[in-house]
């Protein structure tokens, strides 16, 4: 089957590629633009290792298509930063050490800043329902929730 | 925070992991992460049935799918003779586990690998796989411990016969080996007792859950010489491994480490790199495998579905006088289980006159079980801490005060045999006993469980390299892959005895060509073995740093201290010179001998072992068989935590994988044998929202041997939240869960058969 | 004399079933040809894939270690790392 072309905007820059009608927009991020930031934990939207916004939604890339980008704003983990200044989140899940192997962090902080975007001052329950389609093996999430309440803080001083 | 009580400098602090900003910016590469030029894509075809006669393997239709490069079978793999080999760590079974990589003769699982395919495109590869047309002949089979040790069940392997029994069987039998330790005799410990406690429990296979699959490239060139990039517990193992399964020396293959995204325990063997390697070999081209999470439930490491009856007899004040116990595990398809270590640990932490645990390693028509966090531990410490709290009950006394009154201590003579020494169980009980914690109020549907566990840690073949750069900044060479935030423990420690700032140190994990041999990242060895190796290391930096400021000075070596990074004169009889620091002495190097640097290689002994104790409050809902954890506290025994929040980080990971363990997770499997819940949608791992904060008690009995008296700590904190739940569900409902997991459907039909006798009133 | 404890099938198949014995040895390596001395083979059986403790401390591949005059000797199962 022929590829499809895709326009589309890519942490903020304008991007092109080639895909598979089929193909994951997660397959597209990693295998086509080498954006491998983003994981594939399970490639069914249970892990949400793959989270990615799209036109400011945050969605589980391994179930949307890369068709489906066209014309739209994809914001990956490798775009949190800016420039060499990290996110409030990126900082405080190193401080308090939200993160053992790593390879589910990048989807909780594309997750908890969608959250903070939203909702600057979140309760407990809030960020633990708002991030229970993430999945952590490693930290059993205490210090993971930690670091959002405590850039919650600081970005609401900042504010 | 620096710990200035302890006198350290660095030891004791929270840095900044140094491989952090890699892993906040998506830069870590992961196994999967990796791509080489002409790559192709891997995919392994699986055995649809729990037990087949493989008749005949046809590929010829998908060699002609076009960008189809190779196919492999089990005949692409030397047939390797039954037996053990010791090769690295201990001995290995490497005909079971080339049979497991590649199914020879017999299919033993759902999810069996029968062959594969290169492609040029995973479409292509697909495709291939549809056409391979595999001659099945469907044998019965079982799944079922119980089950498989029937005299009539299914056998998997003609040639298996209990070891361990006397008389030596004359028939094979699902029973790979019986195993018993004893101490003094049972029996009369019985008869000394005024209360006995008896029970029988279950538990369900569970999945380590690591979130990054099992993923390799392979790459095998003309001359013979392999390249594997991939992701596990060590690149030394798979070497080695993979060298066995291809029949290749091991110095052929050059195993690059990538970052790993979790194993605990499931990433100690191997799966698919010997087979990219095969295919690559085959094709003449890199080849990639990445698993799919089906493939990861269906065909790697689960743990031991299991069953243990446990006795114990005790006296009316609370004196333990005899424990006994059976443990049947479930080894999976080829035999392995980690019953032994069950044995071994059941009553560890307790000082038992009579005790004796009898073990029986049992095969199944599932996957090879692989070790997950205190292999077989968890389970037993399941039968028996729920046993002793059902003794606590009788004897009206409190759980942990009957766990304090018969706690082993230095000098106890341990289940399995030898002394125990400087240990700290007791500390670890009466922390829980001191904790708020442990008196905080409870309300109706609300209970409180206690539990403990002990594992053993060990040392190992530790290799470690410091060199020192022209800038005066330090190189860790440390080839233990970090999983958990391992570089961060060793540039603390590299810092504390070179006496410079952690931020100077950069630690690196090379692959197995670029320093000797170590052994893997597992039982809890890594921050105390590896630590050794990285702080001898350093200390030989720091003798060459006081030799190289002697020839500047031009006196004796010993008329130099090294002190702050700094060496210095040892006394004004030595002259007076201005201290040399690190960055002058490294800047000055090359007239003082060359490039400074330091290597050690050790195999380091004296690992101290580790106990934990657990506090969990849990509510049930009576409607619906629901249990939320409340709070958690979770006491072990640290010996000294070097970078206490990632200590603190194993204690509540092990902890949320045990909350899973016993309220949660569980392979469920059909009428056919096939697995029927291979992804996380069904195989319900913990999520934040069904777990509270889970408190850590770090209690500190520095372990001697250790130079800053490290202990192991990752594997203890799996081993009691099984028990320490079902405690509290049982305190809760008064409903007491001896199968795990006590999930909903299974909890609601407990409570439901216990209200029974009140409805025939 | 050291004190040394067999595992149990060791000591049912070549040891006639006693598990527990005085041995005169200095270290493993000596202990293990002692052993083998009294019953043929059992030096084979011991000198790979055991751990074994010595007074309480555990030897994942013992080899060369020292056994004192009193030490207690038990040869376990090597522990797997998780
Ligand atoms: S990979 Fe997309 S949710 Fe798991
Ligand atoms: S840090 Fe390993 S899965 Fe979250």
């Amino acid at each position: 089957m022929a590829k499809r072309h895709v326009t589309t905007t890519v942490n903020g820059e304008p991007r092109e590629f080639l895909c598979e009608v089929d193909q994951t927009l997660l397959d597209a991020l990693r295998d086509e633009l080498g954006l491998t930031g983003s994981k594939e934990g399970c490639g069914s939207g249970d892990c949400g290792a793959c989270s990615v916004m799209l036109d400011g939604r945050l969605v589980c890339s391994c179930l949307a298509l890369a068709v489906e980008a066209e014309g739209r704003e994809v914001e990956t983990i490798e775009g949190m930063a800016d420039g060499d200044r990290l996110h409030p989140l990126q900082r405080t899940f190193l401080e308090e050490a939200a993160l053992q192997c790593g390879i589910c962090t990048p989807g909780f902080l594309v997750a908890a800043k969608a959250l903070l975007d939203r909702d600057p001052d979140p309760s407990e329950t809030e960020i633990r329902y708002w991030l229970a389609g993430n999945l952590c093996r490693c930290t059993g999430y205490d210090k993971i929730v930690r670091a959002v309440q405590k850039a919650a803080v600081e970005m609401r001083a900042e504010a | 925070m620096s710990d200035s009580a302890s006198g350290f400098k660095w030891v004791g602090t929270r840095p900044v992991r140094p491989d952090g900003l890699d892993k906040v910016t998506g830069r870590a590469n992961f196994g999967a992460d990796f791509t080489m030029p002409g790559m192709l894509v891997g995919r392994i075809l699986r055995s649809p049935h729990a037990h087949a006669r493989v008749a005949g393997i046809d590929a010829s239709a998908a060699l002609a799918v076009p960008g189809v490069k190779a196919v492999v079978t089990a005949e692409d793999f030397p047939e390797i003779p039954d037996g053990d080999l010791m090769v690295g760590e201990g001995p290995m079974n490497f005909r079971d586990l080339s049979c497991n990589v590649m199914a020879r003769g017999k299919v033993l699982y759902d999810g069996h690998p029968v062959a594969a395919v290169a492609a040029t495109s995973r479409a292509a590869a697909e495709e291939a796989l549809d056409r391979i047309r595999v001659d099945y002949e469907v044998l019965p089979h079982v799944v079922d411990v119980l089950e498989a040790m029937e005299p009539g069940a299914p056998l998997l392997h003609e040639n298996l016969f209990t070891e361990g029994v006397d008389p030596k069987p004359d028939r094979p039998s699902n029973v790979a080996s019986r195993v018993e330790f004893s101490l003094g005799d049972v029996e009369a410990g019985f008869a000394e007792a005024d209360v006995v406690v008896e029970g029988e429990y279950t538990t369900e296979a569970v999945h380590q859950g690591y979130i990054e699959p099992h993923a390799a490239v392979a790459s095998v060139g003309e001359d013979g010489h392999c390249t594997v990039w991939c992701s596990s517990q060590g690149q030394f193992m798979v070497r080695a491994y993979c060298a066995k399964l291809l029949g290749v020396e091991n110095s052929r293959i050059r195993v690059i480490p990538s970052e790993i995204g979790g194993g605990f325990g499931g990433k100690t063997t191997i799966y698919v790199e010997p087979v990219a390697l095969a295919l690559s070999r085959k094709a003449g081209r890199p080849v990639k495998i990445v698993m799919d999470r089906d493939e990861v439930f269906r065909a790697t490491g689960p743990t031991s579905s299991t069953h243990v009856k446990v006795r114990i007899g005790a006296t009316k004040d609370g004196r333990i006088t005899a424990g006994d116990t059976e443990l049947r595990y479930q080894a999976g398809a080829f035999s392995g289980s980690p019953v032994q270590l069950g044995c071994m640990t059941a009553f560890a932490p307790y000082h038992l006159d009579h005790v004796r645990a009898v073990g029986y390693d049992v095969v199944v028509n599932r996957p090879k079980c692989a070790a997950y966090r205190a292999p077989g531990a968890p389970m037993a410490a399941f039968g028996v801490e729920s046993a002793l709290d059902e003794l606590a009950g009788k004897l009206g006394m409190d759980p942990l005060e009957l766990r304090l009154a018969n706690a082993a201590r230095e000098g106890t003579k341990a289940a399995y045999g030898p002394r125990f020494r400087q240990i700290g169980y007791v500390e670890t009980v009466e922390a829980a006993l001191a904790h708020e914690h442990y008196r905080a109020a409870l309300g109706p549907n609300q209970g409180r469980g206690v539990a403990s566990g002990f594992w053993f840690n060990i040392g190992g073949q530790s290799s470690a390299a410091v060199h020192v750069n022209e800038d005066g900044t330090a190189v860790v060479v440390d080839p233990n892959p970090d999983i958990g935030g391992s570089r961060a423990s060793m540039a603390i420690m590299a810092a504390e005895v070179l006496g410079i700032d952690y931020d100077r140190v950069r630690p690196i994990v090379p692959d197995t060509s670029s320093i000797p041999y170590s052994d893997m990242t597992g039982g809890s060895r890594v921050t105390f073995a590896v630590g050794m190796a990285v702080v001898e290391a350093a200390k030989q930096v720091v003798e060459e740093l006081r030799s190289r400021a002697a020839k500047v000075w031009d006196v004796d070596v010993d008329g130099v201290v090294w002190e702050n990074g700094e060496a210095r004169p040892a006394s004004s009889n030595v002259g007076e010179f201005e201290p040399l620091s690190l960055a002058a002495l490294a800047e000055g190097s090359a007239k003082t001998g060359g490039p400074i640097s330091g290597q050690a290689t050790i195999n380091a002994r004296g690992a101290g072992p580790g106990f934990g104790t657990h506090v969990c409050d849990v509510e049930v809902d009576p409607d619906t068989g629901r249990v939320t954890v409340l709070r958690y506290t979770a006491v072990q025994d640290v010996g000294r935590a070097i970078h206490p929040s990632y200590v603190e980080g194993q204690l509540q990971g092990g902890a949320a994988q045990g909350i899973g363990w016993a309220l949660n997770e569980e392979y469920v499997y059909s009428e056919a044998g096939t697995l029927e819940n291979p992804g996380f949608l069904d195989y319900r791992v913990p999520v934040a929202s069904d777990l509270p904060m889970i408190d850590t008690v770090l209690v500190e009995v520095p372990n001697p041997r250790h130079p800053y008296g490290v202990r192991g700590v990752g594997e203890v904190p799996i081993i009691p939240p099984l028990a320490a739940v079902a405690n509290a569900i049982r305190h809760a409902c008064g409903t007491r869960m001896n199968h795990l997991p006590a999930s909903p459907p299974r909890l609601l039909a407990a409570l439901d058969a216990a209200k029974l006798p009140e409805a025939a009133d | 004399m050291a004190r040394v404890v067999l595992p149990n099938e060791l000591a049912r198949e070549l040891a006639g079933g006693q598990k527990e014995l005085e041995v005169e040895a200095e270290n493993f390596r000596q202990l293990l040809k002692a052993l083998d001395r009294r019953f043929p083979g059992m030096g084979d059986r011991l000198r790979d894939g055991v751990a074994v403790a010595i007074d309480g401390e555990i030897f994942q591949e013992p080899f060369l270690e020292s056994i004192g005059e009193d030490s207690e000797v038990f040869f376990l199962p090597q522990i797997e790392a998780g």
